[in-house]
């Protein structure tokens, strides 16, 4: 049996389906809400290099790098705002994030 | 026959580790799945001959990103019990978003606007023969002449967000003892000795 692009896709889309669900299940913890982006970004990284291999275009993997580049910045600063606010509210409970709302 | 096993294997790994992190109790089981999902999607990528980031992959998520989280859950003392509660609550609609996006998707995928045939014409920069030139090379080749300006970029932004990253956890703590070099050489004979006079007899 011969896999296709589509098998590729479909675990990508499988992948960002479950990377959405997770946002809408865990509301209120910000640490799995992380998580979730990460599934998600590994999803199109998936999906970017699938499109690389069978079209055999080497711009699909560069760019993949750069969204790695990009997913590995946004979890640094992610976790360090997670860590101050910790520091400074003793929770991470998402529903009391609301000192901005005005 | 063997790539298709090896297919459905770290596919099947990959999403159900990837269900796992969302639906697990316990933050550090979430984390210790993620790092399983990346692990088998490095498989995925040697298996569509993208070796480099493959090794990308488990060398940055698995070896920065992922432990960064793991010590973030393991740092902080949250009572992740409480953060649990009212997930059913958000059940239905999460499930329902999820559903319609997944058919969306999937319709998408199916419905034959991606077939590699029809795209051929897209493509820009073709691969190299495998014989010829190895995937790292290939990809270095084209990093370093065409994409050089936005690979630089990537790494401003690298920069950018570990300075940030060490601004905002960064703290001053009071009452603690540094070495200050300025005061250590302002500091003369004069007044680090004191000579007094003690009368015999007495104390000072």
């Amino acid at each position: 049996m011969e896999i296709g692009l589509g098998h590729y896709l479909t675990v990508a889309a499988i992948l960002f389906t479950i990377g959405i669900f997770g946002i809408f299940l865990n509301r209120k913890n910000v640490i799995v809400i992380l998580m979730s982006i990460e599934l998600m970004l590994l999803a199109v990284n998936i999906n970017l290099v699938a499109f690389s291999s069978y079209l055999h275009d080497m711009v699909g993997q560069i760019f993949a790098l750069f969204v790695l580049t990009v997913a590995a910045a946004e979890a640094a600063i992610g976790l360090a705002i997670l860590v101050i606010y910790f520091r400074n509210r003793k929770t991470i409970a998402v529903d009391d994030v609301n000192m901005m709302k005005g | 026959m063997i790539e298709a096993l090896a297919f459905y294997l770290f596919a099947g790994i990959t999403v159900f580790s990837g269900f796992m992190v969302i639906s697990s109790k316990n933050p550090v089981h979430s984390v210790l799945f993620l790092i399983l999902a990346f692990f088998n999607s490095a498989g995925l990528f040697v298996l569509l001959g993208a070796e480099f980031l493959a090794m990308i992959l488990v060398v940055v998520y698995v070896g920065a990103v992922a432990v960064l989280f793991l010590f973030v859950v393991m740092m902080l003392d949250i009572n992740f019990t409480e953060l649990r509660q009212g997930v059913l609550q958000y059940l239905p609609i999460g499930a329902l978003i999820g559903i319609v996006l997944a058919l969306e998707l999937v319709f998408v995928v199916t419905s034959g606007a991606f077939d590699p045939a029809s795209l051929g014409a897209a493509v820009q920069h073709a691969t190299p023969a495998v014989n010829d030139v190895n995937n790292t090379d290939a990809l270095g080749r084209l990093i370093y002449t065409d994409y050089i300006y936005v690979f630089q970029a990537a790494g401003l932004v690298l920069f950018v967000a570990m300075v940030g990253a060490i601004v905002l956890t960064h703290r001053r703590r009071a009452g603690v003892k540094r070495q200050d070099i300025g005061e250590q050489l302002a500091r003369t004979a004069g007044d680090a000795i004191e000579v007094k006079s003690v009368e015999s007899g007495k104390g000072i």
